[in-house]
């Protein structure tokens, strides 16, 4: 049986005037994803998701969500999306339960006073259901932020950067949450984000972006761990070292030299060899740190910024 | 659409500037009526005083109707800075609050919600006017009572109170119109930018600068003056004239509703197509 896409993105292209916002972009989203959008800042990932979700017209391209055109079918596939764009805002005046209620009346939301309830305490902001938006923290916003995304049960939700302006504590809060709708209620999930090891710790398949075209699509598991490792071995001795690898075959896969440090590439099966080598060389090895190929590619791409 | 539209009823009713209107006309009217009781024998004196010698006036000049009469000359004023302030705050509100994108993700069609956005704006000016025309005349008839009215519009005239409610009543429908022009410029206004300043004081800007040129170029501009909105703006004196000139009201009539057409069909289809960028 042929794995159902909910996101699809057929070259997908968006221009204001001479600036290419998305160029060419396509990528699919498959039912029961926990799919990673990343690119740096300004790449392209809003703008994508804006137009998923109706906010911007495409200039070229198709979209298709649950297999249905978005440009015919918007009411039916908007209802079965919920989305977190960019900040949280909400209407700051009010509560967060009417904040809620308003949203699920557009939604028609059904026992929507009984939903409410449930999605706020899905998210721990039960106690705090009747204060005004305007009193509430960054974190706590984000968490109603996602309340709201579930709270007409969708099939698939889109947080657009949802990590931001969060401090540690409420980023694996807000990670735990995310895995949580997922496994436990089966929701399909697109996150962005600019932040290579946010994703790498929650998605299952993921798109790079850069410049609004795609860089690598794929599963996150192939991509992070295919290929070769770029691993450094931080010595004392450099010079000793440094000779050592010169008389052996390890020279072939020597990459850099740094003043307390080697830089091979490697395969992952290589780094306990080459660390066995060096121990029986006499060589004492104070720390091996691993940057794999995408992750080094993507610091580069991240870094031109 | 009835969903819709008491939910933006309730956004309307729930922020604090809604009710610096409602407040404004409030204290406005009753610093008139406070005024006029204090004052008022006095400045109708001095009005009338030259033609007294012509005219033997008789009865309760100062009174209720007139009270609403001199409202609604003062209140012209300030209703359109009133309307503006939440027209112009419809659209831009909701992008400057970043809100667009939690409801325009929604399954709901863009026009609708347009319409419902419009429709709640235009229950709070209904509701503006209807506070304006309570107080004015239910607070003026309480405090002064009922007579006969004097009008000063280069000539005298003078209404018997038998005439004056349906009077007052068309005066204060046109003005509904009128504002509804007003508000319906403001949301124009409001769909092309992100910030509510913009659009409530460029619809006052507007409307102040076009009925100033037209003032001022009065005889250059009179083939242009008879299709400009602002012309009509004051036209709820026209019911104030003892024979009403319907063609007149009429041509105000469709001015007006010309203008809130186009006003309201440029909107719609801007906004049909805009991307949210906000």
């Amino acid at each position: 049986m042929a794995t159902e896409n909910y996101i699809c993105f057929d070259h997908v292209s968006k221009v204001y005037g001479s600036i290419k916002a998305v160029d060419d972009l396509s990528f699919s989203v498959r039912k029961g994803d926990i799919y990673g959008f990343l690119g740096p800042n300004g790449a392209g990932k809003s703008t994508s998701i804006r137009m998923i979700m109706s906010l911007i017209t495409p200039t070229a391209g198709s979209i298709k969500l649950f297999d249905k055109d978005l440009a015919y079918h918007r009411y039916q596939t908007l209802s079965r999306i919920g989305a977190l764009i960019e900040k949280p805002d909400f209407y700051k005046y009010l509560s967060a339960r009417k904040n809620l209620q308003i949203l699920g009346r557009l939604s028609n939301v059904q026992n929507l006073n009984y939903r409410v309830d449930e999605v706020l305490d899905l998210v721990g902001l039960t106690e705090r259901a009747k204060s005004k938006v305007k009193t509430f923290s960054q974190g706590m916003r984000q968490r109603l932020g996602i309340a709201q995304c579930l709270l007409h049960n969708p099939d698939l939700i889109i947080l657009d950067e949802p990590q931001n302006g969060l401090d540690p504590q409420g980023q694996i809060e807000v990670r735990e949450m995310i895995k949580k709708i997922n496994v436990e209620h089966g929701i399909t999930v697109l996150i962005s984000s600019h932040i290579l090891n946010e994703i790498e710790q929650i998605a299952n398949r993921m798109v790079i972006i850069n410049r609004g075209k795609c860089i690598v699509e794929g599963s996150v598991d192939e991509l992070l761990n295919s290929g070769d490792l770029n691993v450094s071995f931080f010595i004392d001795n450099i010079s000793t070292a440094l000779t050592v690898v010169q008389n052996s075959f390890w020279v072939e896969l020597l990459h850099s030299t740094g003043n307390n440090f080697l830089v091979f590439n490697l395969k992952n099966i290589q780094i306990a060899e080459l660390n066995k080598f060096f121990v029986e060389h006499g060589i004492n090895i104070n720390a091996i740190r691993q940057l794999r190929s995408l992750e080094d590619y993507f610091i580069k791409l991240t870094s031109n910024d | 659409m009835i969903n819709l539209i008491s939910i933006e009823l309730y956004k309307i009713f729930s922020k604090g500037r809604t009710y610096i209107g409602l407040g404004a006309v409030f204290v406005i009217v009753s610093a008139i009526l406070l005024g006029i009781k204090m004052e008022g024998k006095t400045t109708l004196d001095f009005v009338i005083q030259s033609l007294k010698d012509t005219f033997s006036f008789e009865g309760n000049l100062v009174n209720g109707y007139f009270v609403t009469y001199l409202v609604l000359n003062t209140l012209w004023l300030h209703v359109p800075i009133l309307v503006s302030l939440v027209a112009g705050d419809l659209l831009a509100g909701e992008a400057n609050s970043g809100t667009f994108r939690l409801i325009l993700t929604r399954p709901i069609s863009r026009t609708k919600w347009l319409i419902a956005k419009f429709i709640a704006g235009w229950t709070y000016l209904f509701v503006l006017i209807l506070l304006l025309a309570v107080l004015s005349l239910g607070l003026g008839l309480l405090v002064f009572g009922p007579g006969d009215l004097i009008v000063f519009r280069g000539n005298i005239t003078i209404f018997g109170a038998d005439d004056l409610i349906w009077r007052f009543l068309l005066a204060f429908g046109f003005g509904v119109l009128a504002m509804t022009t007003v508000a319906s410029l403001a949301f124009l206004l409001s769909a092309f930018t992100d910030n509510s300043i913009g659009p409530i004081i460029g619809a006052v800007a507007i409307i102040i600068g076009i009925s100033t040129i037209s003032t001022v170029g009065q005889s250059i501009l009179r083939p242009i003056n008879y299709y400009l909105f602002t012309t009509y703006l004051p036209s709820w004196t026209l019911f104030f004239e003892l024979d009403v000139n319907w063609n007149k009201v009429i041509h105000a009539i469709l001015v007006e509703v010309g203008y809130i057409t186009m006003f309201l069909g440029i909107t719609f289809f801007y906004f049909r197509k805009k991307d949210i960028l906000s």
